[in-house]
């Protein structure tokens, strides 16, 4: 008998070896999340205990820097194949926020959508883990990635509530929101013009409760920023720090997690409510995305 | 109180179409608001932007998260609301209804379990309340629910008149496709008539209200009794992680598959038996159920590729064949072309199509048929389709993952379409099929074979361009091995030309390519005798293909193949192991060396 869980998790394994078989240079986005990192569970589960294509870490060096030292520690123990890329101009002219040069929506733009649109087609530096050294190298493959796989869900905001499972991006990384093409009986867009790349969303259908429900499960190990560590506050969704703010909330583990999500006091507040940059207009979040933002 | 874990398996998939304007966008936020189902973030935030911008507020909103939405005022694609009743969890996808947008109503309504199909009683049944309840039935959607909406607008004399004039029309039409709605409800989504709680202003009804009807629907029953069918998506050998497992993975379609059963991959006929079920993170697997992504491996190392259909020996065998009757849906924006060479997907299995003929074409919405030539987007055929090559399949009522596909144009999904009836032929997958089944077992294994020969069957086909001696090669290859033990013998494919295909062989055989992929099914053949026997086999031909590698391949029931290309031709270099652009004394030594390290 499937469970949901089981359900979920199979659909999603489905996605990922579609993918894997369709696109010949494919990577996975990985912000470090909850959300991508149960991404890179099922990964793992998909493949055997493999985990076949790129990992790819975009850095705006505002990160918490708990989530760096979890990515690296995850990357040497799972033998992951880890790339990092970054906007080191707005970064040298402090184009950013914290800086007080920008908006949040500007900043955003400048450290994660823009770094990772070069970082995708490779206009830009990526750095690759030697994992000889534990170091991170330039990385000599500057080959532009046709298919991404990011840990998206529809049930976090409206724009992703839109999404494909495989969605196409043209040239200037654009979501034609108006003219998606159609998806249906598991088949799925992978069929695209040289330049263009598709993005591929395999968490779509998992709801915030799903995601803590399955890391129970299967003890996908997690940034501990997630749980209180005894000041009354965690991260229910993490980001950059000048950015995000933690939650009031005593839950110390996934068990307490999952009790708060179903009945406690966030079973009806939305998961994304502590990112500052979703507030700033009618629609911040979808306007970033048509841009390339995940 | 937890509540949640009573209904931790149920969750259930329903959209919500109809001709645009008709409420559906309200109904779901309605919904959305009367199960207290909404995050308190998203109604702040869209009251906060009606505010803003001055337009009053509506529970459409709600969902029209999209600033292009909220702007022309219809949805343009679908959206997902999560919900729960307490019975179970929702997942409602709101389809949009306007005919501009069939393509999205359709990915919406195809990830649905049930539908709800909204009609106002205002503007009565329109073209798009009659052309979704067609797709719906299509799209193999059988619980429906149609909801008589905007009963608030009418005035209350003429309520009960107007929705029972609906219900008649409407019942009529859906029975023409097949589909037996399971209630009506009239109910008003703005003014909240019947959707959580029945409602004064409509004392006339006393059937159901939406939320239980939602609730009465049946979760689709999984697919453990069907005869087993799983689409080889892939297949693994991750060497550079040094795991030397052969995985073919899928996901079951249908039925369920145990350790020890003896399965085969349709078309090509080949046979093998389920070594074990691999996962990674979970206890080991003796069996698998249906929609389980798995992956197995085999207890004799065949050649299967992604694209084929596993099946269980003993059950009901998929169909195979390469000529089609099907009902298809049009999406394109073109027009479908009989001229034009598209590609069709069946599960994992992609070939190239051509329209052989097109038998019919139905407008959706008045179910009129006309024999045109052409289908313009958004209508509905049939069509006789002509694979490239032979395909498995199942046909339309049996297992829907393997009757179902969709055509794709350039880069694009044009159209969708269920298979319903095929046109038998006597290709090369029959050919294989029958000979498997009849293949005479001696009581010796193949494994028990190698270990009497302590060899295992090996073919090595040495091809390249026609001026390069291939023969000497395998001669020097053959008597190398010979010498060091190897039980090895070399074939020219001129051995089988002029004995094995006397009854075929022309002046110019070799370049007909009729005449030329029968003398490559019977080299194929005695190959496979060959290497059944335990034999070492060298094999040389001029200018094999890799579509000709790929047949020999299918016919071979090892995969223990290395291909050798020798001649300078760049393209080639990928498609073989082993590329020699320039021939040398040396080469035979060096496979040799490569293949048996001698």
């Amino acid at each position: 008998m499937m469970t949901h869980l089981d359900n979920l998790e199979s659909k999603s394994i489905h996605i990922l070896r579609e993918a894997y078989n369709r696109f010949g240079n494919l990577c996975m986005l990985w912000s470090i999340g909850k959300d991508s990192t149960v991404l890179l569970a099922l990964a793992r589960k998909a493949f055997f205990g493999h985990v076949p294509f790129p990992l790819v870490h975009i850095d705006t060096h505002y990160k918490i820097p708990e989530m760096i030292e979890y990515r690296d520690r995850l990357a040497r123990e799972w033998k992951l194949d880890m790339v990092y890329g970054e906007n080191a101009d707005a970064l040298a002219q402090k184009k950013t926020f914290p800086d007080g040069n920008c908006t949040r929506i500007e900043c955003c733009k400048n450290l994660k959508t823009e770094a990772l649109r070069c970082t995708l087609s490779g206009e830009w530096p990526r750095y690759r883990m030697n994992h000889d050294t534990g170091l991170y190298e330039r990385d000599e493959n500057t080959e532009p990635y046709t298919g991404v796989i990011l840990g998206i869900r529809a049930d976090e905001e409206g724009s992703r509530s839109k999404e494909r499972y495989f969605s196409p991006r043209d040239k200037n990384n654009d979501w034609d929101i108006g003219d998606q093409p159609p998806e249906f009986w598991g088949q799925y867009k992978t069929d695209f013009k040289p330049g263009t790349h598709i993005r591929i969303h395999p968490l779509l259908d998992w709801t915030e409760l799903d995601v803590w429900e399955y890391i129970r499960r299967e003890n996908v190990p997690v940034v501990p920023l997630y749980f209180n560590q005894g000041d009354g506050k965690r991260y229910r969704s993490l980001g950059c720090w000048p950015c995000t703010s933690p939650v009031e909330s005593e839950a110390t583990n996934i068990d307490e997690i999952i009790e708060e999500l179903k009945t406690g006091k966030f079973a009806n507040i939305a998961e994304r409510s502590g990112r500052e940059q979703d507030k700033e207009d009618g629609g911040g979040l979808e306007e970033l995305r048509k841009d390339g933002y995940m | 109180m937890d509540t949640c874990n009573v209904f931790d398996n149920k969750e259930m998939n329903i959209v919500i179409v109809g001709h645009v304007d008709h409420g559906k966008s309200t109904v779901i936020g309605r919904l959305l608001a009367d199960t207290n189902s909404l995050p308190q973030g998203k109604l702040d935030q869209i009251k906060a932007l009606c505010r803003r911008t001055d337009k009053p507020f509506e529970y459409a909103f709600l969902l029209d998260a999209l600033k292009d939405e909220r702007a022309q005022g219809i949805t343009i694609d679908t959206a997902r609301c999560f919900f729960k009743t307490e019975k179970r969890k929702y997942i409602i996808i709101d389809a949009p209804g306007h005919i501009e947008f069939l393509k999205n109503m359709i990915t919406g309504a195809s990830r649905a379990e049930a539908a709800l199909l909204v009609i106002d009683a205002h503007e009565g049944i329109m073209e798009n309340s009659r052309r979704h309840g067609y797709m719906l039935s299509m799209l193999g959607i059988r619980q429906v629910v149609v909801l008589v909406n905007k009963l608030d607008l009418v005035p209350a004399e003429d309520r009960q008149r107007v929705y029972e004039e609906i219900v008649a029309e409407y019942s009529a039409f859906l029975q023409n496709v097949e589909i037996i709605p399971q209630h009506f409800i009239p109910i008003s989504a703005v003014e909240g008539y019947n959707i959580a709680a029945k409602s004064e202003e409509l004392p006339w009804y006393d059937g159901i209200t939406v939320l239980e009807a939602l609730d009465a629907f049946k979760e689709i029953a999984d697919g453990d009794d069907h005869a087993f069918r799983m689409w080889v998506q892939d297949v693994y050998k991750f060497t550079n992680s040094r795991d030397e497992r052969r995985i073919i993975a899928g996901t079951v379609s249908a039925g369920r598959l145990h350790v020890g059963d003896e399965v085969m991959f349709l078309p090509s006929g080949k046979k093998t038996k389920v070594h074990s079920i691999e996962g990674f993170n979970e206890p080991e697997q003796t069996s698998v159920s249906t929609g389980k992504a798995t992956g197995f491996c085999m207890t004799e190392q065949i050649y299967a590729k992604r694209g084929e259909l596993c099946c269980k020996i003993g059950e009901q065998p998929p169909r195979t064949g390469s000529l089609v009757k099907t009902s298809i849906f049009w999406l394109g924006k073109e027009p479908l072309d009989t001229e034009k060479v598209y590609k069709i997907k069946i599960g994992s299995a992609a070939v190239g199509m051509r329209v052989e003929k097109i038998l019919g074409v139905l407008n959706a919405s008045t179910l009129e048929n006309s024999e045109k030539q052409t289908v313009e987007r958004h209508e509905v055929a049939q069509c006789l389709l002509h694979f490239e090559r032979p395909l498995a399949f199942d046909l339309s009522g049996q297992c829907a993952d393997t009757s179902r596909f969709v055509i794709v144009d350039d880069y694009e999904i044009a159209g969708g379409g269920i298979i319903t009836d095929v046109e038998e032929d006597e290709e090369l997958e029959k050919k294989l099929i029958r000979r498997n089944v009849k293949w005479i077992q001696s009581s010796m294994t193949p494994h028990e074979r190698e270990s009497y020969y302590r060899q295992q069957a090996q073919l090595i086909i040495l091809t390249g361009n026609i001026q390069i001696d291939k023969k000497e090669i395998a001669r020097k290859l053959e008597k190398k091995l010979l010498e060091h033990g190897k039980i090895a013998y070399y074939l020219g494919i001129g051995n089988v030309l002029y004995g094995v295909n006397s009854d075929i062989k022309s002046d110019d055989s070799m370049n007909s390519p009729e005449e030329r992929n029968e003398h490559i099914r019977r080299l194929g053949e005695v190959a496979n005798i060959l290497l059944d026997a335990g034999n070492i086999l060298i094999v040389t031909a001029n200018e094999l293909i890799p579509d000709e590698l790929d047949t020999l391949r299918q016919i071979i029931r090892t995969d223990n193949i290395r291909t050798v290309w020798v001649g300078v031709d760049n393209r080639r270099a990928a498609d073989f192991d082993f590329y020699y652009p320039v021939p040398s004394k040396s080469i035979a030594d060096e496979l040799a060396q490569k293949l048996f390290c001698i």
